[in-house]
């Protein structure tokens, strides 16, 4: 019996989200007594070193098949059913979430995304999940023997506690994929919104396009990614892929900041389990200041150059 | 070309949410319920495909009957028939094990992102795997020529270009069209449009919510001077570490 840690590897790297994953498996794995094992797709050089994160086996499949989600998930179904795997632990990005149900439904498992908690296994396997676009939590039970868990991104710690795994190769297969990738465009070293740990956000109070140079910089000074809200991204303002909210991307960073942003209950919903959150706005009565921990009433064009300045000394 | 698309029922965007009985059940009480916006763009797209090669569109609804004003709704859009299955969805699990029961005969299937009660963002690589047939996540957007499915779909730090035969199971992201509006004519058209109810299939769950919790709210905020802003870099720095 194992734990699986599905291991995503971005810009020759092992991806933050992916160490989390790691650590998570580890704490699960101690708790019921089994070996956690890192899987992955590919290989790095540095294999080693997902040891000193928890992992008891690191082990890199071999096979010769293209990495689409039909048969990523079957090459990974294959690895995990070899491996007596009762729990597999994924990451809650566009990647695990596009395998983890071709996963669950290959091992007959039980599946749940947007997992924020260790599970209970008090009497049963339960989990805290984020619902409604984070105005609320479930807790759920998983009833079937194995579990899918996707955790979200910037919930768990890493821990390195320096300890060292083996190093395997398994051989697995895949049916010829029916789909095919035909071109993928990747924003080199650019962290994605969903795992950013600081994240600058604008909206409409920017009055235009032309300004988010300003955001930018700020962003940039802070190691940020940038988000924006959804009318901002409706007009065409900024890209589709940065509109955060209830019927936008649900983020969760250490820091989100605020800047011309009402906060408006959909707003809201994607961004309120940002451990700190900063509003800057000219109304003093904007909902954004009910949610924020900080706030500065005043004109966005007056307060991000101080920052800006701040930051550069 | 025959679409089906998967449509969820929600709450309103605006709903504050809270919970019953000891918060184990969501309050529906004074909640609007709407097609989760991203099943209207699947509908949509749906729609302009099927137009566009002489195709139908079937929407599927796994929930009970006080959805059906909702199900009229995407009729009015202009969808050809709909199916209910008549049961409370579960989990995304239980609903996509009950659409595979009829998602055979399609050249696409097409669901949201995500439902924005759930968000399980699940029932499009569920229904894939069930039905043995390749998913294509998060698409902003979807294209037909000569037999050939394209599609651009978002992944993490970009996006990507796929393409394959029917049928394929795709979800729908911002981006992939304008919801479409109904009109009097597809309102007037949708009030006799055929729509089946079926009995679900008997299923074990794989999961069942137990309790619900409410985020615990701010202790309030702490304004920052704005003639002195440069305090708020102080404070991410020195004292919370954030940066
Ligand atoms: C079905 C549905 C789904 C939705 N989903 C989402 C969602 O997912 N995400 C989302 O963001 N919204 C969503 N919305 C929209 C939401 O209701 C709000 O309309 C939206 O969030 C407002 O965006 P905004 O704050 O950028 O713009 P506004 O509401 O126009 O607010 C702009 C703010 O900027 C401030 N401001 C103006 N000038 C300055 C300045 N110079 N300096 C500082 N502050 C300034 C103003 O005081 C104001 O508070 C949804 C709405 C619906 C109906």
């Amino acid at each position: 019996m194992s734990v699986i840690v599905f291991v995503e590897i971005d810009n020759q790297q092992y991806k933050k989200s992916s160490l989390e994953a790691i650590c998570y498996g580890k704490k699960i794995a101690q708790t019921m007594g089994i070996s956690c094992i890192a899987l992955s797709l590919d290989t790095l050089s540095d294999t080693a070193t997902l040891g000193t994160y928890g992992a008891d086996r690191v082990i890199s499949l071999s096979h010769n098949a293209a990495f689409t989600s039909d048969n990523s998930a079957q090459l990974l179904a294959d690895a995990c059913k070899q491996l007596s795997a009762q729990i597999v632990v994924v990451s809650n990005t566009y990647t695990g979430k596009s395998l983890a149900p071709r996963l669950a439904v290959a091992l007959d498992a039980s599946l749940a995304t947007n997992v924020i908690s260790l599970p209970d296994t008090n009497g049963g396997f339960k989990v805290k999940r984020g619902v409604f676009s984070g105005k609320a939590f479930a807790y759920t039970d998983l009833s079937k023997n194995t579990k899918v868990l996707a955790i979200t991104p910037n919930t768990f710690d890493i821990d390195n506690s320096g300890s060292s795994a083996t190093v395997e190769t398994l051989v697995v297969s895949a049916e010829a994929s029916k789909i095919s990738i035909d071109k993928s465009d990747k924003e080199m070293g650019k962290v994605p919104l969903t795992e950013a740990e600081i994240v600058v956000s604008a909206g409409r109070g920017l009055k235009g396009p032309e300004n988010w140079n300003l955001i930018e910089e700020l962003a940039d000074l802070m190691g940020a990614a940038t988000a924006c809200s959804k009318p901002v991204s409706d007009m065409g303002w900024r890209p589709h892929a940065e509109h955060v909210g209830q019927t936008g991307i649900t983020i969760k960073p250490n820091l989100y900041v605020a800047i011309g942003i009402s906060g408006a209950i959909q707003h809201l919903a994607g961004v309120s389990s940002s451990k700190t959150i900063v509003a800057i706005n000219k109304d003093p009565e904007a909902p954004f200041f009910k949610a924020a921990d900080y706030g500065i009433v005043g004109d966005a064009f007056e307060i991000i150059p101080q920052l800006i300045h701040a930051l550069k000394n | 070309m025959k679409v089906l698309v998967c449509m969820s029922v929600v709450p309103d965007t605006t709903t504050k949410i809270t919970f019953t009985e000891n918060n184990t059940h969501f309050n529906k009480d004074g909640v609007q319920f709407i097609i989760n916006p991203y099943d209207e763009l699947a509908i949509t797209r749906g729609l302009e495909l099927a137009e566009a090669n002489s195709g139908s569109v079937t929407v599927v609804h796994v929930g009970p009957a006080e959805n059906e004003a909702s199900i009229r709704k995407a009729l009015s859009m202009g969808v050809t028939d709909a199916i209910r299955i008549d049961a409370l969805a579960i989990d995304a699990q239980f609903v996509a094990e009950q659409i595979a029961e009829i998602a055979h005969g399609y050249d696409l299937i097409l669901t949201g992102r995500e439902s924005i009660d759930y968000n399980g963002g699940a029932v499009c690589g569920l229904l894939g795997a069930l039905l043995n047939i390749p998913s294509a996540n998060v698409v902003t957007e979807i294209n037909y020529a000569d037999g050939t499915f394209s599609f651009t779909r978002d992944i993490d730090g970009g996006r990507e270009m796929l393409s394959c035969k029917g049928p394929v199971v795709a979800s729908a992201q911002k981006d992939l069209c304008e919801p479409r509006i109904p009109n009097m004519r597809g309102i007037m058209a949708a009030r006799t449009k055929p729509l089946q109810v079926l009995p679900p299939k008997d299923l074990i769950n794989a999961s069942q919510v137990s309790s619900y919790e409410s985020p615990a709210p701010k202790s309030g905020v702490k304004l920052i001077d704005p003639s002195n802003a440069q305090e708020l870099i102080h404070i991410l720095r020195n004292e919370l570490k954030v940066i």
